[in-house]
């Protein structure tokens, strides 16, 4: 860049920000991002809101809308705490999986700030959602609005008609089973459209409307006494309800049997949520990585073109170096492994792979050394990967060794954690193994399935914890959970801890025998 | 072109329907951590802030969770220094290390606190108390204010003008603007009059008469310009609203603490010494609580060991009315005094030494003291039987006696925390009707 041309090309000075300069910013931007990145995006849509409102949303899951629990008010008041106290800063931003892309700017961020959150999340993270296998087969972004406005009156209506009492003791069970609401193989089914929904609706109230108990009281035309065809019954049955059944709330929202239409409704409210925030949680590592990659390259292509200054990027380094700042695990401010640190720094080394390989890379990489095509080869890896895969198939020894990683194992019974393996040699291959197991949500969540259940006898419902690695569950929280089970189902409900490897039952408990 | 949104303007506290759910919520826990505190605390921390953690249970959201205590698991930490394969760590109790895997999936939210302002700490005191709405809010309402002097003002109600101070300044200011003086007019008025009837009027004469005219008229306007009294003479006598000089009080504290007063027993006399400190601290600057308990003896002891510290032995309840006795004789003289006593038992007592309870009482006691409460504290079961006849303990009977002479004795069986606001209904219902001692 001709250094005389620099002052009239700067987009912005000083720190203050007016939405002239911020769509100057955007607009330049945008240029790199899908002009030198290549990223394709959702249309953006940028909203300004205070502090205040920040706290607002995110003690919301970071949704616009919304229904009223009281959990959401505990998390208010706990973030509050927190940011009151200093302990906790606001984010700086909070994006939106949603087409168009709800990208939240805070008022008291400096320009500097608004273009970094810009970079970040309305390209970063836009891309991302929009591109990234999980999001793309498993949320659908153009309803999601749509139907968390749809959610958030109809729970309100059931507020009115049915007391808010008996609405959220509800929410309160469904909420306990959210992580065992979704969908781990199968696709789920595609959100439905406002019309069908509002059609579905009127069909339940018109069967309210028409149900007539007499009809109950009509004599079945073939009483069979034939105990085969009994048992043949319950074996179709039991085929019918498809069991056994990893999706434990959709189970209790079709199969229940004390539920009334409205509660039904209630748990899918839930259960669609669960479903929308699976594939973040799935790749939460790619995520932030792409998303601070793509605002650090950006903002230096800006800052070499001479249209940012250097206050202004001393500013954004400073920020995204505290952002990317990963602690030893002996530090006292050791929080895990940090999300932002390791992705980001895995995408930079896939860059440097492909520009500047050493020999051993070339070795451990040998489609992507020294192809020099880091830009297709990130955007493959963000388009197919999640946060497992992408770490066993990107993490390279020179990471590992810059990272010092190493690998404890950790036996219950033992006074001492071993060191299994460090950044050496023989190390490598299972400090990344151990990484990305460690971010499978289906190998580290308790594995919990409905097994059986007699719908015509005792209607006794049987769950089992598939128990890996003789991990069991913290029991206070089993057995409340249980409880909330047994209120959505209505029944007794038991839970069998059986071992994956060897099948052994190691414990059994029941509701019958849990105190209310 | 993206599309900006300003949503600054839009409501704020979208979150504030989900905060007043959550903290009804927690209304419940909260009452009982209360409860919990004042069970453990000292009875004036009752009338004080507190800081309450917020207790899990009914505000919990549990889940499915690995146990963490259970298994084998595996973590990659980053930043190792010294460490070679096969090294080992001896494990932290808490596992400052172990959360590897599931850094910002797991909700962990360490117990956060409220602070909970006198007022709330009180309102959730008094809910199990059933007091009254009316007294609530006497008790909550501080100090008594008394108007008192306080110098003066440029600014009040013409009721209170002080005429001295405005006189004071009017006259002031007329000597400093040169407001001509009454003598000094009617001296030059005096030589006009005098200038006018005489005969003889030379020029001279006739323009010093003229000269005299027009400084008496200059005279005149100077002293309607400078009137007698300006509105910033005028000044207000200035009241402040002073707390009311309260008398000391010193409350006694007296509980047997034989084997038979169990903890629940010693929780509800304890909630009566409470509420009966609530009611004194309304009309005393300064209380002093005297522990007393006793078993077969008594003794002066500190609050710590009067509500928690074990004793064994009989019952003589005399002997605490006599250490009673000898303190207020020791301490606290009743001339400069305001004595309450509060008793709390069972109705246990050693045979014969009832009568000897009520004669102390009888002689020296009630004359000494302003209120005098007993509540008995008995089993819900015995409400039935108890509750109206006055049969009972031989406590009881001989107490009866007293009740019947000195109306600033009060008596009453409870049961349960409700059953307490009715003795001091009762014990200060009556309050103006008598004055004892004086």
């Amino acid at each position: 860049m001709p250094k005389k041309g620099a002052a009239s090309n700067l987009l912005f000075q000083g720190s203050d920000w007016n939405f002239e300069t911020l769509s100057r910013a955007y607009d330049a931007i945008e240029t790199v991002a899908l002009e030198d990145l290549g990223l394709d995006v959702y249309p953006n849509q940028l909203e300004i809101i205070s502090s205040e409102q920040m706290l607002d949303a995110y003690s919301s899951v970071g949704m616009p809308l919304m229904y009223q629990h009281w959990s959401f008010g505990k998390r208010f008041v706990f973030e509050d705490n927190l940011y009151r106290r200093g302990r906790r800063g606001l984010a700086y931003e909070l994006v939106i999986n949603s087409n168009p892309c709800i990208t939240y700017l805070m008022e008291e961020n400096t320009m500097a700030m608004q273009a970094l959150v810009t970079a970040h999340a309305a390209f970063g993270h836009n891309h991302f959602f929009k591109n990234n296998y999980l999001f793309r087969q498993w949320t659908d972004a153009s309803a999601i609005l749509s139907y968390m406005e749809f959610a958030k009156k109809y729970i309100i209506k059931c507020e009115e008609r049915y007391g808010t009492t008996a609405v959220e003791a509800i929410l309160d069970s469904a909420h306990a089973l959210m992580d065992q609401g979704v969908f781990r193989y199968r696709r789920p089914p595609r959100l439905s459209s406002e019309k069908e929904r509002e059609r579905m609706r009127e069909r339940l109230e018109y069967e309210e409307q028409t149900f007539s108990d007499l009809w109950r009281t009509l004599p079945t035309t073939s009483e069979s006494s034939d105990p085969d065809a009994v048992e043949r019954d319950v074996m179709e049955r039991k085929k019918a309800l498809n069991l056994p059944d990893e999706n434990l709330l959709y189970f209790l929202e079709k199969t229940s049997l004390i539920l009334e239409p409205w509660q039904r409704e209630i748990l899918r409210i839930v259960r669609v949520i669960a479903q929308y925030f699976y594939p973040q949680r799935q790749t939460k590592v790619m995520n932030e990585g792409c998303a601070t990659f793509v605002h650090y390259t950006i903002m230096n292509t800006l800052f070499d073109q001479g249209r940012v200054t250097e206050g202004a990027m001393l500013e954004i380094l400073q920020s995204h170096t505290n952002v990317v700042f990963q602690p030893s695990f002996d530090d006292p401010r050791f929080p895990g492994i940090n999300p932002y640190a390791l992705g980001f720094a895995m995408m930079q080394d896939i860059e440097r792979i492909c520009v500047d390989p050493t020999s051993e890379d070339r070795d451990w990489f040998p489609e992507i050394a020294g192809s020099g095509n880091w830009r297709e080869t990130l955007l493959d890896a963000w388009a197919n990967h999640r946060d497992e895969s992408f770490i066993l198939q990107y993490l390279s020894p020179s990471l590992i060794r810059k990272f010092r990683l190493f690998l404890l194992s950790d036996e219950a019974d033992e006074k001492y954690c071993e060191v299994a393996s460090i950044h050496n040699e023989r190390g490598y291959e299972a400090i990344r193994a151990a990484l990305a197991r460690s971010y499978d949500i289906g190998a580290n969540q308790p594995d919990i399935q409905v097994m059986d259940v007699d719908l015509l006898g005792d209607r006794h419902l049987r769950l089992q914890h598939n128990i890996k690695n003789g991990v069991l569950l913290e029991e206070t929280s089993r057995d409340a959970t249980l409880r909330h089970v047994r209120h959505l189902w209505g029944y007794e409900v038991s839970l069998a801890g059986v071992e994956a490897e060897t099948g052994e039952t190691l414990y059994e408990c029941s509701t019958a025998d849990i105190e209310e | 072109m993206p599309n900006f949104i300003d949503r600054r303007l839009n409501p704020k506290d979208k979150s504030l329907g989900n905060r007043q759910r959550f903290l009804k919520r927690a209304r419940e826990e909260l009452k009982r951590a209360i409860k919990e505190q004042v069970k453990s605390g000292k009875i004036t921390d009752v009338d004080a802030e507190h800081n309450v953690s917020m207790p899990a249970r009914g505000v919990s959201e549990p889940t499915f969770q690995p146990a963490g205590d259970s298994g084998e698991r595996q973590y990659v930490l980053p930043g190792n220094r010294e460490f070679a394969a096969g090294d080992r760590l001896p494990k932290r109790s808490s596992g400052g290390g172990a959360t590897g895997a599931g850094a910002g999936t797991g909700q962990s939210q360490d117990e956060f606190q409220f602070v909970l302002s006198r007022e709330e700490v009180l309102d959730l005191f008094f809910e199990d108390l059933e007091l009254p709405d009316m007294v609530k809010l006497n008790l909550k309402e501080s100090v008594a204010f008394k108007r008192r002097r306080a110098g003066f003002a440029a600014t009040g109600s013409p009721m209170n003008i002080n005429v001295g101070r405005t006189m004071r300044n009017s006259f002031g200011r007329r000597i400093a603007l040169h407001r001509p003086g009454r003598k000094e007019m009617e001296a030059i008025a005096e030589e006009i009059a005098r200038l006018e009837v005489e005969p003889n009027a030379g020029a001279k004469h006739l323009q010093h008469l003229e000269e005299l005219r027009q400084k008496l008229e200059k005279l005149e306007r100077r002293r309607r310009r400078i009137p007698y009294v300006d509105p910033v003479d005028i000044r207000f006598n200035r009241f402040e609203q002073q707390p009311l000089p309260n008398a000391s009080a010193v409350m006694f504290c007296l509980m047997d603490v034989s084997a038979s007063m169990g903890e629940r027993e010693k929780d509800l006399a304890k909630r009566f010494f409470v509420l009966l400190h609530l009611f004194l601290k309304r009309r005393y600057d300064r209380i002093d609580i005297v522990f007393i308990r006793h078993t077969d003896e008594a003794g002066e002891v500190d609050e710590n060991t009067f509500f928690y510290s074990k004793q064994s032995g009989g019952t003589i309840v005399s002997t605490a009315l006599e250490e009673m006795l000898r303190v207020i004789r020791e301490r606290y003289p009743a001339r400069e005094w305001n004595i309450y006593a509060a008793q709390a038992s069972d109705g246990e007592n050693i045979s014969g030494d009832s009568e000897r309870c009520a004669s102390l009482l009888h002689d020296d006691l009630m004359r000494l003291c302003q209120y005098y409460a007993y509540v008995e504290i008995i089993d819900e079961r015995e409400t039935e039987i108890f509750g109206t006849t006055d049969n009972g303990t031989s406590l009881w009977r001989a107490y009866r006696t007293v009740d019947g002479e000195w109306p600033n004795f009060q008596m009453t069986r409870i049961a349960k925390p409700a059953d307490i606001y009715p003795v001091f209904r009762k014990l200060f219902g009556k309050q103006p009707a008598v004055q004892v001692r004086k």
